[in-house]
């Protein structure tokens, strides 16, 4: 066996050990543990990617000795791993974007559990992408329900405890759904492992046995995931947890937190229920027109909102109604475009927010929009930074967010049923998207008399590196756009 | 209905889980929702242990030699029960704690009159 086999295995492992560290470690050896860790599992899931791409198919590796339909495995193929490296990524810039900010928020002595934080949720994260057995992907997705949770709340104010609680609340409804789900199809299967419940999910799908059951659980499943994503009628959690938390933190839940429960749906869909069964079922129908209602109220709901920060918020909704949309146009091209659409709303929602951060520092610390005219003027990286997330947001070409509206679109046309709904949606939210981000981009550009408070830029070289950095990943995913999609769909094919 | 009252012990955890789910989504006040939380998890561990068990067989546990198949009941419905308890005991202890928090800050435990507390908090 190849020695590259174990990087998952390693991945998982060295973040949870940097956490255990980090706990006994003063808060600057912790924050460079921190940040090595995750820059070494980038490395690792990088050599990963380099290797499945060389050999051209996944592999399972046993947990421990026993075999198939007794033990515990991880799968890695393209897509696991190209997303692992793609997740490391963000994670790292958001956190060094968010750095400062983090030291204002928080207090001293709560920073190194801000790290042990990080670390948790980056193993679990981690363990979603490559885990083969569903009771394992349950276990996982609580730790990262718990660590979220702890990084909404350690400003410690009110609002986050408030935040925080509200969000474990609809999260605990969501994992109770999912537990219930996995416990039916065991019940009805007899496996914990996805390979296997595949296998019998198509004999009862043929045979036509169990059919309400089944269908029982794929929409307790499915929902349980939607309501910890966000998705729209349950995303009352999100604009608070979003809006009062810490940057750093805002950045990684809105772009990898989320993410992660829809790769984990995406899994399910493909790896366990099968992709036929789940395109016969009417859950399908059902994520689609949520997916779409999310994409205008969602907009709706941002243009309303008079605090930049809750308004990017929002946004999140709108595209995660995007992904879902995706989800349920019940194609393989839809759902590589929905994969693309996880990668750019990622790249660009944290750079949103990390630029919104140091908007703000340079206008009193205030989020509220009377207060930012002028901003991009006191700040000109976050201004630029914040211009190019919006764009992108917008879909204008350059950047990835026009990419990955013009792959829905794509994949709208060969549909017949769907493609009226699905273009004028796009083309709504669109307008919408427009309405909210460039208000914002003309409110920060707009020039002010009193010039006065012009920002300190001493000594914050990190800062603007960090933004070019973010916009250049933008502009790669935008420009350099074919190779990735088909690196997703051959994922994909991978992955069934 | 014949099918329900052989499978009681099923529709018994599936009517605890609404109440419970019920509970944790619709309660103002927080421990009643944690409550709710953990009635909600203990049902589905009632319906795991009761799909788990099937009657006259043994728990696996090798004592004079190794019988027949027929005579062990299946050992991992029981480890998932263990591991599902370990999960929600964790997440009810996360949920107190903010309890907790919140209400030395507020002097309240309903949720609705802390966001209005803290909407005075902001003016």
């Amino acid at each position: 066996m190849d020695f590259v086999r174990n990087f998952p295995f390693f991945s998982i492992m060295l973040s949870m050990f940097a956490g255990i560290l980090c706990s006994i470690l003063p808060r600057r050896a912790a924050r460079w543990v921190n940040l090595g860790a995750v820059g070494t599992i980038g490395a690792l899931s990088a050599g990963l990617l380099g290797y499945l791409l060389k050999t051209g198919e996944s592999y399972t590796y046993l947990m421990g000795h026993f075999p198939a339909p007794w033990g515990n495995e991880i799968r890695a193929g393209v897509l696991e791993a190209g997303m692992a490296l793609f997740f490391c990524v963000i994670m790292l810039l958001s956190l060094l974007g968010g750095q400062k900010k983090l030291e204002e928020d928080v207090a001293e002595e709560k920073q190194s559990l801000y790290f042990i934080l990080m670390n948790l949720l980056l193993s679990s994260l981690l363990a979603l992408l490559y885990t083969n057995d569903l009771f394992t992907a349950y276990v996982f997705v609580e730790i990262n329900t718990i660590s979220a949770c702890g990084l909404i709340m350690i400003r410690g104010t009110g609002r986050t405890i408030e935040a925080a609680v509200r969000y474990m609340i609809m999260s605990l409804l969501g994992s109770g759904m999912l537990l219930l789900g996995i416990c039916v199809l065991y019940d009805l299967t007899g496996h914990l492992l996805m390979s296997n419940i595949k296998e019998q999910v198509a004999l009862l799908a043929v045979s036509g046995e169990y059919h309400i059951p089944l269908m029982v659980c794929i929409g307790l499943m499915c929902v349980g995931l939607a309501i910890k994503s966000a998705l729209f009628p349950f995303h009352a959690w999100l604009p608070d947890a979003y809006g009062y938390s810490t940057v750093s933190s805002a950045a990684v839940l809105s772009s990898l937190v989320s993410k992660g429960y829809i790769f984990l749906l995406m899994k399910l869909i493909y790896r366990v229920i099968g992709f036929e069964v789940f395109k016969d079922s009417h859950i399908i129908d059902v994520l689609f027109v949520f997916g779409l209602m999310g994409m205008i109220f969602g907009s709706l709901s941002a243009i309303r909102e008079n605090d930049i920060k809750r308004m990017i918020a929002f946004s999140s909704v709108a595209q995660i109604g995007y992904i879902y949309m995706g989800i349920g146009m019940g194609t393989q091209f839809a759902m590589a475009a929905s994969v693309f659409h996880i990668l750019s709303h990622a790249a660009t929602k944290s750079l949103l927010f990390v630029a919104t951060a140091g908007l703000c520092d340079v206008s009193g610390g205030s989020k509220h929009f009377v207060d930012l005219t002028g901003a991009a003027y006191r700040d000109k990286w976050a201004g630029a930074a914040f211009s190019v997330g919006a764009l992108s947001m917008v879909g204008v070409p350059l950047f990835s967010g026009f990419i990955s509206k013009l792959l829905f679109a794509q994949a709208a046309v060969n549909l017949s049923g769907r493609m009226l709904p699905v273009l004028v949606v796009l083309g709504i939210s669109t307008i919408l998207n427009a309405i909210y981000f460039m208000k914002t981009v003309i409110r920060i550009y707009t020039p002010v008399k009193e010039n006065g408070a012009k920002g300190n830029q001493d000594g914050r070289l990190l800062y603007p590196l960090v933004l070019c950095l973010f916009i250049a990943l933008n502009v790669i995913l935008g420009v350099n756009s074919q190779p990735i999609v088909d690196l997703i769909e051959q994922g994909l094919q991978m992955f069934a | 209905m014949g099918n329900l009252f052989v499978n009681f012990g099923e529709a018994i955890a599936m009517l605890l889980f609404v109440i419970g789910f019920a509970n944790l989504l619709l309660h103002k006040n927080l421990i009643k929702k944690i409550i709710g939380l953990n009635i909600m998890d203990s049902a589905i561990y009632l319906f795991l242990a009761e799909k788990g068990y099937i009657a006259g067989r043994g728990v696996p546990i090798v004592v004079d030699g190794v019988q027949k198949v027929e005579a062990y009941i299946n050992p991992i419905p029981s480890g998932l029960v263990l591991t599902g308890i370990v999960v929600s005991v964790s997440v009810s202890a996360l949920m107190l704690s903010l309890t907790v928090c919140l209400y030395r800050r507020y002097h309240t435990l309903d949720l609705d009159e802390i966001s209005t507390l803290l909407r005075k908090e902001d003016k």
